[in-house]
């Protein structure tokens, strides 16, 4: 056997093998250890490879293949690695277009292998084939079709390449079974170049020096940052700069735990329901920097009336996000550890107390009006707010946090004070219910060693409730708590303020969950009171191994403060 | 913004799909296509996608963004009118019977640029090159001569700018942009 690949540090043999081995061997290439998935007929040949590979590459059998998705975006986004998934042709690739989507809007590394029916039954309707790779068009960074073994190693190095560089995204590749079967000569090289694939823009120095005479000048610098941050490992660069330039810093939903809450100069999350304080300065400050995110209209309100008054500068690795939405007075087109990198020395050292302190003024009204309320309340079961900044405490910000969609989220945002970098997954961009569950099992896997908290409503729970399979035959030691108001709370908050309180088809009768736990041999239990909260944290956080803990809540609580849709961010509803 | 009528080029790889996963950023907009010409190019693998759309100014900018994201795509450019050369091509079928009856339609044809491309037994093809006013010019004059069928191409564009296909394909095969490096200043 040749060593075929010599500077490379993963050395690689020429080897006659099947494209079922080839597609493994290229896993293990890449670094990959572990596969989230579910056999079916088109993608068998690749099974039946994996189980001679056990050793190297753990496979977890998800119940659904949205749980396989789910999960890996759970493992890409705690670890920081590419997500793996496997399924087969038809409903097995059509089942993973949700997290796709997700992984696509949230800008999540992953790459999909789904079987395909062997290349002679293509575009005849055969059994359990569709044309995955036009479904999954519009919601890849990039997609291929492999109808012959020798194509398997570059469009898996390929994939591998581009899902995690640049701004990161999910792409899928389609293997006919013929593919799979087939025999070639083996070898593997990783992608590090497509001419057509420009990942990285080369900084400019003139609008970094712009960027730095406005903040230089600025009496009312207000600073935004979202999980650009955090997929570019600039939470060290982004804490300098703050601390540097002494500017008041916000998150975004998906920022969050990228800058600890903690920090004496963080100033709250923004957006729909987010602080009090970020949102209302938003229109104030005299220039606003945004760093890696992309004002979602969840972040904006209306963009019409969103930070007029300010000088905007804009640092944003994907060109297409850069004028999208808000105008860019200054726009640095580039990496968010390198752009802050190159901007520390530009920027003078200085301090905004007065500034600052107008921020702790709309903290305090926002405690009276809205948190106390919350966390404090005079109801007879518990809220949620109360319930997570308990929670808060009792695990000093340290856990990993994950979420599923509606009001618990929110309430996840506002009361969760993060502490610790890459601690905080969220379906943002989609807002898919039913994420929570399996990406809190991918989390766990990706990082064993950190706690991870399941933050589920009875809604989304019961939307990938079959994923408890997973955490059972596995033993993933994910906690899972379940907020359980018996509502589809935000639909219903919604319907309460804007649809006459027409509580259409938001009210659930729920199973018992704790049956439910204890069918899949979840240790589990259910709170009601106050009081027995602390103990039931205990039992359910200290012990090893996953377990379950339900409490049930107000059933018509609401987050507040909001930013009604499509509304300036400054008119921020307090109550 | 008023919606008006662009020419968007795109220089991309020849892959399979592509068309479907350019013309889909479009169709999310809804963005109507007046018309699409897709053609290798003089450079090896490269090919031409040139597309005609009315929309506003600021919602293809975004586009063309969207688009250059696309892997395999190496570049796109959106033109207005005076940015470019263009033409479209035109074919129109008369019945042999009828040109050879109205000696006028022979005067006609030279009047207006077009040419016989092909004469047969029972019928006449017209070819006229220009813009899609001029031959649909071109078109009203020979309606009353009773057209068998008409087919136009789409756009074929050229820009009026000094960059060279090949030079630009260079300049992106040694681009750094493919790894992160710190520019020191």
């Amino acid at each position: 056997m040749e060593v075929l690949v010599k500077n490379s540090k993963k050395k690689v043999e020429s080897e006659r093998l099947s494209g079922s081995e080839a597609i493994l061997r290229c896993l293990i290439n890449e670094g990959v250890n572990t596969i989230f998935g579910y056999p079916g007929g088109a993608i068998m040949p690749v099974y039946d490879a994996l189980y001679d590979y056990e050793a190297q590459l753990k496979h977890v059998l998800v119940r659904h293949e949205q749980g396989a998705i789910h999960s890996a975006q759970g493992f890409a986004r705690s670890s920081g690695e590419v997500g793996v998934c496997l399924a087969t042709s038809g409903p097995g690739a059509t089942n993973l277009i949700t997290g796709i989507t997700d992984a696509q809007i949230d800008s999540t590394p992953i790459v999909c292998i789904t079987g395909q029916v062997a290349s002679h039954l293509l575009g005849s309707d055969a059994f359990q084939e569709t044309d995955i790779i036009g479904i999954s068009m519009p919601v890849t960074k990039w997609n291929f079709q492999v109808t012959r073994p020798e194509e398997i190693p570059e469009a898996l190095a390929k994939a591998f390449y581009i899902a995690q560089s640049g701004r990161p995204g999910p792409v899928l590749i389609d293997i006919t079974k013929d593919a799979q079967q087939a025999f070639f000569d083996f070898t593997y090289e990783p992608c590090e170049r497509i001419r057509s694939y420009q990942p990285y823009p080369e900084l400019n120095e003139e609008p970094l020096r712009a960027a730095a005479e406005l903040i230089n000048k600025a009496k009312k610098p207000y600073l935004l940052f979202g999980q650009g941050v955090i997929l570019s490992g600039a939470e060290k660069e982004l804490k300098a700069f703050i601390e540097k330039t002494g500017i008041p810093a916000a998150s975004t939903l998906l920022g969050l735990s990228a800058f600890s809450t903690r920090h004496p100069l963080y100033v709250g999350y923004t957006g729909m329901h987010g602080n009090y304080g970020p949102n209302l300065k938003t229109n104030e400050c005299d220039v606003f920097i945004a760093i890696g995110m992309r004002f979602d209209d969840r972040v904006t309100g209306d963009v019409n009336t969103y930070a007029k008054q300010a000088k905007v500068i804009h640092i944003e690795l994907d060109p297409a996000e850069i004028n999208k939405n808000i105008p860019a007075d200054v726009a640095i087109n580039g990496d968010a550890k390198q752009a802050l990198q190159s901007l520390l020395p530009l920027v003078d050292k200085k301090s905004h107390d007065e500034w600052l302190k107008e921020f702790r003024e709309c903290d305090m009204v926002e405690m009276d009006k809205a948190i106390r309320k919350s966390i404090q309340p005079k109801s007879k079961l518990m809220t949620m707010a109360e319930v997570i900044h308990k929670l808060s405490e009792k695990t000093h910000g340290k856990s990993v946090v994950v979420t599923d969609v509606g009001q618990h989220q929110m309430m996840a945002g506002r009361y969760y004070k993060f502490d610790q970098v890459k601690s905080h997954i969220t379906s943002g961009g989609l807002g898919t219910m039913g994420f929570c569950l399996p990406a809190a099992i991918g989390a766990k896997i990706g990082k064993p060693n950190r706690e991870v908290i399941a933050i589920i409503g009875d809604g989304g729970f019961q939307m990938t409730i079959q994923e408890l399979g997973v955490i059972m035959q596995y033993q993933i030691g994910v906690k899972i708590l379940i907020l359980n108001n018996s509502f589809l709370g935000m639909v219903r908050q919604w319907q309460q303020l804007f649809f006459d309180r027409r509580y259409s088809f938001t009210e659930m009768d729920n199973p018992d969950f704790i049956k439910i736990a204890e069918g899949y041999r979840i240790p589990s239990q259910r709170v009601h009171e106050r009081e027995d909260l602390d103990d039931a944290f205990n039992q359910w956080l200290n012990p090893e191994g996953a377990s379950l803990l339900e409490v049930v809540v107000e059933k018509e609580e609401n987050v507040f403060p909001m930013v009604p849709s499509g509304s300036c961010v400054s008119k921020i509803r307090l109550d | 913004m008023e919606p008006i009528e662009y020419t968007i080029s795109v220089l991309t790889e020849n892959k399979p799909g592509l068309l479907n996963k350019l013309t889909i950023i479009l169709s999310r907009r809804k963005i109507n296509i007046n018309s699409l010409n897709v053609s290798t190019t003089e450079v090896e693998g490269v090919s031409r996608y040139t597309i005609a759309a009315t929309a506003s100014k600021s919602d293809l900018e975004k586009v063309i963004k969207q688009i250059r994201k696309l892997v395999d795509v190496l570049g796109a450019f959106l033109y207005d009118e005076d940015q470019i050369y263009y033409q479209e091509i035109a074919l129109y079928k008369l019945s042999l019977e009828v040109f050879q009856r109205n000696g006028l339609l022979e005067k006609l044809i030279r009047q207006y640029g077009a040419k016989i491309i092909a004469i047969e037994e029972n019928q006449i093809v017209i070819e006229k090159t220009g813009t899609k006013q001029e031959t649909h010019e071109l078109y009203e004059i020979l309606k009353p001569y009773d057209i068998l069928e008409f087919a136009r191409s789409g756009r074929v564009a050229i820009s009026k700018s000094k960059r060279r296909t090949e030079a630009f394909i260079q300049e992106l095969e040694t681009s750094q942009s493919n790894t992160l490096s710190i520019k020191e200043f």
